[in-house]
């Protein structure tokens, strides 16, 4: 069913609001190491598709495997069975997630925003959490912002701190929805730079953009949605630069 | 002022020179507007008051010397102590029903959260009044129904606890389970109040309901959840007064025993009003207090230690610097 490989395996992935058909069976497959970008329009199911994949939201049908084990279900027969709370937190842990929002702690420092999960979840020593938080900041350019609360950040500031709060747990896998897209333009560029260093890193990656600038220099493979369905994948080269589908070549016709 | 009265003919004579400012010195002065309502109404108020003071004085029903006698006599004081405990217990037990039920009513289980929902209609929806009478004959009712409330008796020693017990523990319950249903509503609000990305990036760290609800959620609604505590503080303290009905020794019902006595019902009701006038007043000085910490700079009150305090700081300064500046920039 998955080859060793696959950091992320997604089968025949459902989902409905309402009657409202918004995942018509999405299948994807991401290699370890792989950064993927998913673009499409508006409305095409694309951060219902990344909330899917560390089951913020619950599918309704198909799988979605990632390491070679299920998130949220457990296999029974042909059917998945939904799992307790704790075992599906453990899941996610290994996931990181950044948002377009940010949504930082506001009541808590950078420090804190990136030591709280890890002495939490994984019960790691608060010691050891800070000299690892530190570190992250450090890495994402933020040594001189330990302890300032998210309301003193600039908007580039608050998403890199996200990052490394994400990357605070050791993910197996990151997924990003549109991380620069509340961005004033002058700030996306020190966020995609730490998404690049983190990708040279061999992170695997899942990211929502409308940066195809981006997409076509870091991504390993772009995906276009359309109405819940991915519609074309391939090479950035390819997608971006000679798109096979009518839905893709205007869409990329709308956005560059 | 004089050497230059700004009309509006001198106004209207200089707009269309446009661009051009008139001479250093001869800039108008700004004349603040005249009030002379604020004068006749202040006046009234003054008159009002007056007329109150000099009936207070004057009417002899009112009796001053009796209210001094009776002030800070033991049964009214034991009586202090009474409202203020009950008034303390009341809230403490409201605010964990309160916290209880609105995470009852969070609950993705229908039934839990239905459950908490019947509570606050059942107890938003019949008067206190009539709950207080319902608690005092359950009480008659089943004397032996011990609940774990820890009064310790300290407080009203002078007094026997046979008497005291029963009504008093009509009265918590009373007062507490009702303004549980209140704090819930309180405590649901802040709690909606909180972002939902807030919790959102709890799940995806990996954390639990409970956890989320703790670390995260209840720290960012109490914000929301302080003052209007406050406001509830005060208003129970008011609300006290109705355990009258049931025989306890709280202000009012110390003075209506006296005056039972004594007839002087007017005075006695004085001497009640001033103790509640007073503890309300220093209540509100306390809410005050909280709320302006919780208020000043918005993200900093709460969020901030010392790095947000010295970030106010420095945002006065600025505020200091430009209106300097900008003087500077008119002397030229
Ligand atoms: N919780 C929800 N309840 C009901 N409908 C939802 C919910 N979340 C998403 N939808 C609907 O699902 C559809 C897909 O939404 P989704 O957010 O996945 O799109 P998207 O591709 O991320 O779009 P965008 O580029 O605007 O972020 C939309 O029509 C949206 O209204
Ligand atoms: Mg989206």
């Amino acid at each position: 069913m998955t080859s060793n490989g696959d950091m992320l395996v997604a089968e025949e992935v459902h989902k409905s609001f309402h009657g409202l058909e918004v995942l018509r069976g999405v299948d994807l497959r991401v290699k370890r190491g792989e950064v993927v970008c998913l673009i499409g329009p508006s409305g095409s199911g694309k951060s219902t598709f990344l909330r899917c994949i560390n089951h913020l939201e619950k599918m309704d049908s198909g799988r979605i495997h990632i390491d070679g084990s299920l998130v949220g279900f457990r296999p029974d027969g042909d059917r998945l069975r939904e799992v307790g709370e704790r075992e599906v937190a453990e899941k996610r842990a290994s996931i990181g997630m950044v948002f377009q929002r940010f949504n930082l702690f506001p009541h808590m420092t950078a420090m804190e925003n990136v030591t709280m999960a890890p002495v939490l979840v994984k019960g790691e020593k608060r010691d050891a959490a800070a000299i690892r938080a530190r570190e992250l900041l450090t890495r994402v350019g933020l040594a001189d912002k330990l302890d300032s609360y998210p309301a003193f950040l600039s908007g580039g500031q608050q998403q890199r701190v996200a990052i490394a709060r994400a990357l605070a747990m050791n993910p197996k896998l990151m997924l990003f929805d549109e991380p620069t897209s509340a961005l004033d333009p002058e700030l996306v560029g020190e966020v995609l730079d730490v998404m690049k260093r983190l990708a040279k890193d061999g992170m695997t990656m899942v990211v929502v953009t409308h940066e195809m600038a981006f997409a076509r220099e870091v991504g390993d493979m772009v995906i276009f949605m359309a109405d819940g369905q991915i519609v074309e994948q391939g090479p950035p080269g390819e997608v971006l630069g000679n798109p096979r589908h009518e839905r893709t070549r205007s869409f990329l016709a709308k956005t560059l | 002022m004089s050497e230059f009265p700004p009309t509006t003919e001198r106004i209207a004579t200089e707009l269309p020179s446009g661009g051009q400012r008139p001479p250093a010195g001869h800039r108008p002065v700004v004349v603040p507007q005249r009030h002379p309502w604020r004068w006749v109404s202040a006046a009234l108020v003054l008159f009002l008051a007056a007329v109150g003071v000099y009936i207070l004085v004057t009417n002899p029903n009112f009796n001053w010397p009796v209210v001094w006698e009776y002030l800070f006599s033991e049964k009214i004081l034991s009586g202090v102590v009474v409202t203020l405990e009950l008034t303390a217990i009341a809230m403490v037990i409201g605010c964990l029903i309160g916290v209880l039920l609105a995470g009852m009513r969070l609950s993705p289980n229908p039934i839990v959260s239905r459950g908490a929902a019947l509570y606050i209609w059942f107890f938003r929806g019949t008067p206190i009044l009539v709950q207080l009478i319902f608690w005092y004959n359950l009480a008659a009712l089943f004397p032996s129904i011990s609940i774990g409330i820890p009064f310790g008796g300290e407080a009203f020693a002078s007094v026997s606890a046979n008497t005291l017990i029963k009504p008093f523990t009509a009265a918590v319950l009373g007062l507490g389970l009702n303004e549980g249903a209140y704090m819930a509503e309180i405590v649901r609000a802040g709690m909606n109040s909180v972002d939902e990305g807030q919790v959102e990036a709890g799940r995806a760290l990996g954390l639990r309901r409970l956890q989320i609800m703790r670390r995260i959620v209840m720290p960012q609604a109490m914000r929301f959840i302080i003052p209007p505590t406050g406001n509830e503080t005060i208003g129970m303290l008011k609300t006290t007064a109705l355990v009258s009905v049931i025989a306890l020794s709280d202000i009012l019902y110390s003075a209506q025993q006296i005056y039972a006595q004594n007839f002087e019902t007017i005075p006695l009701l004085i001497v009640a009003s001033l103790w509640y006038l007073a503890i309300t007043s220093v209540l509100t000085m306390i809410q005050g207090r909280i709320e302006a910490r919780f208020n000043r700079g918005a993200v900093s009150a709460f969020y901030g230690g010392a790095a947000a305090a010295s970030a106010t700081k420095r945002r006065t300064l600025r505020g200091l610097f430009e209106l300097r500046g900008a003087a500077g920039e008119d002397d030229k």
